[in-house]
């Protein structure tokens, strides 16, 4: 089915998505960076999971299931840094007890509550329509948070990433640095929801910055491909799930998937 | 070569002693290192080198005594320009890290600057500065991961100058470098010392090249097994190895 920009404009959800998927966008490959870098692409999937416990807590509280995702996932990443960083338990097998735990935890909320597995459907893996006024400004909100917070560390989370004890002896409080990526990557999972699904946000994390990161280019280059790689494929899926009737969080993965085999398929330098 | 001022301590070490759980790594470690000094610390694998580096730059705590940086408590010491690092792990870095030789140098400005400060201008000036002593200012453009292992050590080498510190460690850094970029980077190391007097703290299991480099030696084998120049530290050795014999 085709139609015009100017058509896609008149619908107000599309055109909320469309303000809260730019938002996403931009947000999610600056956090998955750090993450990709530092070997914690899981956590973001780990995260994905936990919010959808959160999710479930808002609907059976009849709270904002975006705000109790976010609550809860922040408890958990504070809970599997702490965890991680005693060495009480490997640092993977920390995700895997909030990952299965929280799900576990979802299930059976979702089994306490009526009707709550039709809401919990649409956030499973985001659709056009799920995106509210509200959550938009929540969205702008929560992302202005992660966008300054990252600019403020910004130099020490790319020293951290790179040497972590180097980065401690110039006098970087590291534990810290670790910390405040946990909490931005529990923000970036949470505002992500609405937009591409609980179980594809880390793809949005994920894919971009590994994308980018096939350039071979500086820190600060491949910053900027990873956001115009997933800025693309954002508004592109965002277009296509509303002109075909396609969920939008899988057709924007699958975009952004695409790009990443066409990178592969470059020659190498 | 220049003198030494045995008036000024850059370090002091006062009867340390480490032990991880039941096992004890270092045993009542007692010298103090002069500023302007070049100390090679050496000792066979396990002896606690790294464990005692570790100590000096507040990484670690000692179980017992204490450790002093400028006369500062290595654990409340905060002037952490004055120190500068090179780890030995420095060259295993994740080698497709998306980041410039510049940028890595320019990485050791971020404790000065602060949160939420960004680095100037004059953070990029230092970086300069300390590439071209490094000899890799050429290469300032270039992906730290598609540098040889002896141009990166330089890169860290310039990421260590770039506060223009009072006082370099280095732990193993010539570990899986070519030989003749060996010899050029303790070349860049006696420049250092000799030119900027810089003092310089060398971990190697290589005795026989730290001795023909540092102007002294501190041997441990988990206590402190001698201190002086390599001279003496060769007459102990001789000694040590003539009282074995005769046993």
């Amino acid at each position: 089915m085709f139609f015009t920009i100017s058509q896609f404009f008149e619908y107000g959800f599309a055109v909320r998505a469309l303000e809260a998927g730019v938002v996403v966008a931009l947000l999610a490959p600056l956090v998955g960076m750090f993450l990709v870098l530092r070997r914690y692409s899981l956590i973001a999937d780990t995260f994905s999971h936990v919010s959808l416990a959160g999710l479930a807590v808002g609907f059976l509280l009849g709270l904002h299931p975006v705000l109790t995702a976010l609550g809860v996932t922040v408890i958990a990443s504070l809970g599997i840094e702490h965890l991680r960083t005693s060495q009480k338990v490997y640092g993977e097998s920390a995700l895997a007890v909030f990952l299965s735990g929280s799900l576990a935890l979802a299930v059976v909320l979702m089994g306490l509550g009526k009707g709550l597995n039709v809401n919990l459907l649409n956030y499973l893996f985001g659709s056009i329509v799920t995106v509210t006024p509200g959550d938009v400004y929540l969205i702008a909100a929560l992302g202005a948070i992660v966008a300054c917070t990252l600019a403020v560390f910004r130099k020490e989370l790319i020293y951290t990433s790179f040497d972590e004890e180097s980065a401690r002896v110039s006098g970087i409080r590291t534990g810290f640095i670790n910390a405040v990526l946990i909490v931005l990557s529990a923000f970036t999972v949470s505002l992500s929801i609405p937009v591409v699904g609980v179980l594809l946000i880390s793809a949005l994390m994920v894919i971009p910055v590994v994308t980018a990161l096939q350039f071979k280019k500086s820190f600060a280059t491949t910053v900027w491909l990873a956001e115009g790689i997933s800025l693309g494929a954002t508004v592109a899926g965002i277009f296509l799930s509303f002109a075909y009737n396609l969920p939008t969080g899988g057709t924007i993965v699958l975009i952004m998937i695409g790009i990443f085999l066409a990178t592969l398929l470059m020659p190498k330098r | 070569m220049h003198a030494v001022d045995h008036t000024k301590n850059s370090i002091e070490i006062s009867h340390v002693s480490f032990s991880y759980g039941e096992t004890e790594v270092l045993r009542d470690i007692t010298f103090a290192i002069h500023k302007g000094d070049y100390l090679g610390l050496v000792g066979p694998n396990g002896a606690g080198k790294t464990t005692l580096l570790k100590i000096m730059l507040g990484l670690l705590a000692p179980t017992s005594g204490r450790v002093t940086l400028f006369g500062r408590d290595a654990r409340e010491f905060r002037d952490w320009s004055k120190i500068g690092y090179v780890a030995q792990k420095a060259v295993n870095f994740d080698k497709r890290f998306p980041a410039t030789v510049f940028e890595v140098v320019l990485m050791g400005r971020s404790g000065l600057r602060g949160f939420g400060r960004a680095l100037t201008r004059e953070d990029r000036a230092a970086a300069e500065r300390a590439l071209k002593t490094a000899e890799m200012w050429e290469h300032r453009d270039r992906l730290i991961g598609d540098l040889s292992g002896g141009e990166q050590q330089r890169v860290f080498i310039a990421r260590a100058l770039v506060t223009s510190p009072e006082i370099i460690f280095l732990d193993e850094p010539t570990t899986g470098v070519d030989a003749q970029s060996q010899e050029d980077f303790y070349a860049l190391l006696r420049k250092l010392n000799r030119e900027s007097q810089a003092t310089l703290v060398l971990i190697s299991h290589d005795i026989d090249r730290v001795l023909g480099e540092a102007m002294h030696i501190a041997c441990i084998d988990r206590t402190l097994v001698c201190h002086g120049s390599p001279e003496e530290y060769k007459k102990e050795a001789a000694a040590g190895l003539e009282h074995r014999h005769n046993k």
